[in-house]
């Protein structure tokens, strides 16, 4: 079957099998290799894309699902050359060891300050508590959202809405 | 890498449309909401529909409103769309407590409320939460709609009510004075299945009990609704004593089994703790002590 939907920005037309998953579709299709692959049970978050914006589990989801849809991954973060503050804030507070979970992690972080501009530190706990960081505990990840929080610029707010 | 078997997908348009597809694409085609429970049991092959039938465009399922003495819901409420419901908080506290605890906020910008009880997974919270609230599920087919009772939803255990021509669109729970609501969970894990669940509703009327009801996940198969438990609390003063003896009766009307999550025993012990908890605040909560 055909679908159509917009991947960062972009509209994209390509022939899928129904029974695709998005996060493979990601991948394996559009090559955008950026969006990880990890447990396959929406448990871990790695997969984590924003579809119209919510971050979504792109493995728990079929890439016929997304047609119509807004898709943004993590290579959508960037714009011209000019890194998202939550990517800024992710290499300022080292809120990455193995890089393995930082692509949900940081797609989820975008979301999350895009309704909320200054969340508390519980409040971005519960937002990042669908996702599984095996090397930081977490505490970086946190200040790294904080510090994006804190540095927040209207090209960042305008590129994801 | 675990991949749905081959389907052919469709995407309807209305409620109509959908319960046109499903009359017509026969006994294996199943809808898709949320996609969280279906797809991975389509991954572990326990699931193969032969069709999916994505209604996720069905704008008009998906509401909370007030209406005629009940709050409806749209059967594709989302789990976080319960979550933020001020009505819901309002009236029945018990979906709050609930939502907090169901999986993740990524999963719950996706799952829905009709999704949840139509996998009718034994160890699923909402159908205990609906349940306990004495809720009604109106099911649409090309004929028309019929009400059916939370209890006489669930057929068994991922078996309910709804015809392969019909579909789930909306739940009702009546609206009723002095009602309180809770519910108890202990999980091993933050987002986890429940090791076991437990709700509980009252209504009161002069500081009597006039009707209470206790839903329990994961404890067996058919332990959403008590019927002992129901004949225990109506016309009852809240005390200590009934909470005790209502979770004794919950405790012997289950049948837990022995697995990763915990032995039978632990799981009797919680239902027994979980109903007197669960009970002790939808009182309090009946009587405005807390909100």
């Amino acid at each position: 079957m055909q679908v159509n939907m917009k991947v960062n920005g972009a509209e994209v037309s390509e022939e899928i099998e129904p029974r695709h998953l998005l996060v493979h579709f990601i991948r394996d299709q559009l090559g955008l290799t950026g969006t990880h692959w990890g447990c396959d049970t929406s448990n871990c978050g790695t997969c984590v894309v924003l579809i119209d914006g919510e971050p979504v589990k792109s493995c728990t989801q079929l890439a016929a699902m997304a047609g119509g849809h807004d898709v943004t991954t993590v290579e959508g973060l960037e714009v011209d050359g000019v890194l998202d503050p939550v990517q800024e804030g992710f290499m300022q507070c080292h809120g990455l060891q193995c890089g393995f979970c930082t692509p949900g992690m940081m797609l989820t972080a975008r979301a999350l300050l895009n309704a909320d501009p200054d969340p508390s530190e519980d409040v971005i706990r519960e937002a990042i508590s669908g996702q599984i960081c095996r090397c930081t505990g977490y505490s970086t990840i946190v200040r790294s959202i904080q510090w994006a929080a804190n540095h927040e610029t209207s090209v960042s707010l305008e590129s994801a809405s | 890498m675990q991949v749905p078997a081959p389907i052919e997908y469709e995407r309807a348009t209305s409620v109509e449309h959908a319960v046109a597809l499903r009359s017509e694409l026969g006994d294996e085609a199943r809808f898709i909401a949320g996609g969280h429970s279906l797809l991975p049991m389509m991954k572990l092959r326990l699931a193969n529909p032969t069709h999916l039938i994505d209604i996720n465009d069905l704008k008009e399922l998906f509401y909370i409103r007030e209406a005629d003495s009940e709050v409806r819901i749209g059967a594709m409420a989302r789990h976080r769309d319960l979550l933020d419901s001020e009505l819901l908080a309002r009236h029945f506290p018990i979906f709050r407590d609930a939502e907090r605890v169901i999986a993740d906020p990524t999963v719950r910008n996706r799952g829905t409320l009709g999704g949840s009880l139509c996998q009718a997974d034994p160890s699923e919270d909402l159908s205990a939460v609906c349940t306990a609230l004495d809720a009604s599920c109106v099911i649409t087919s090309s004929d028309g709609q019929r009400v059916v009772p939370m209890h006489a939803f669930h057929v068994g255990p991922y078996e309910t009510a709804v015809a392969n021509n019909e579909m789930l669109t909306e739940i009702r729970i009546p609206l009723r004075p002095g009602g309180g609501s809770a519910y108890q969970k202990v999980e091993r894990r933050a987002g986890d299945w429940a090791v076991v669940s437990a709700g509980a509703a009252v209504w009161m009327d002069a500081g009597t009990i006039v009707d209470g009801r206790v839903g329990l996940a994961a404890v067996g198969p058919d332990t959403t609704s008590i019927q002992p438990v129901a004949e225990a609390l109506a016309g009852a003063a809240p005390t200590e004593d009934l909470y005790q003896r209502v979770g004794e009766i919950a405790a012997s009307n289950c049948s837990p089994e022995t697995d990763g999550r915990g032995t039978a025993a632990y799981k009797t012990h919680l239902v027994a703790e979980l109903t007197r908890r669960a009970l002790r605040t939808a009182v309090a909560r009946a009587q405005r002590q807390e909100v």
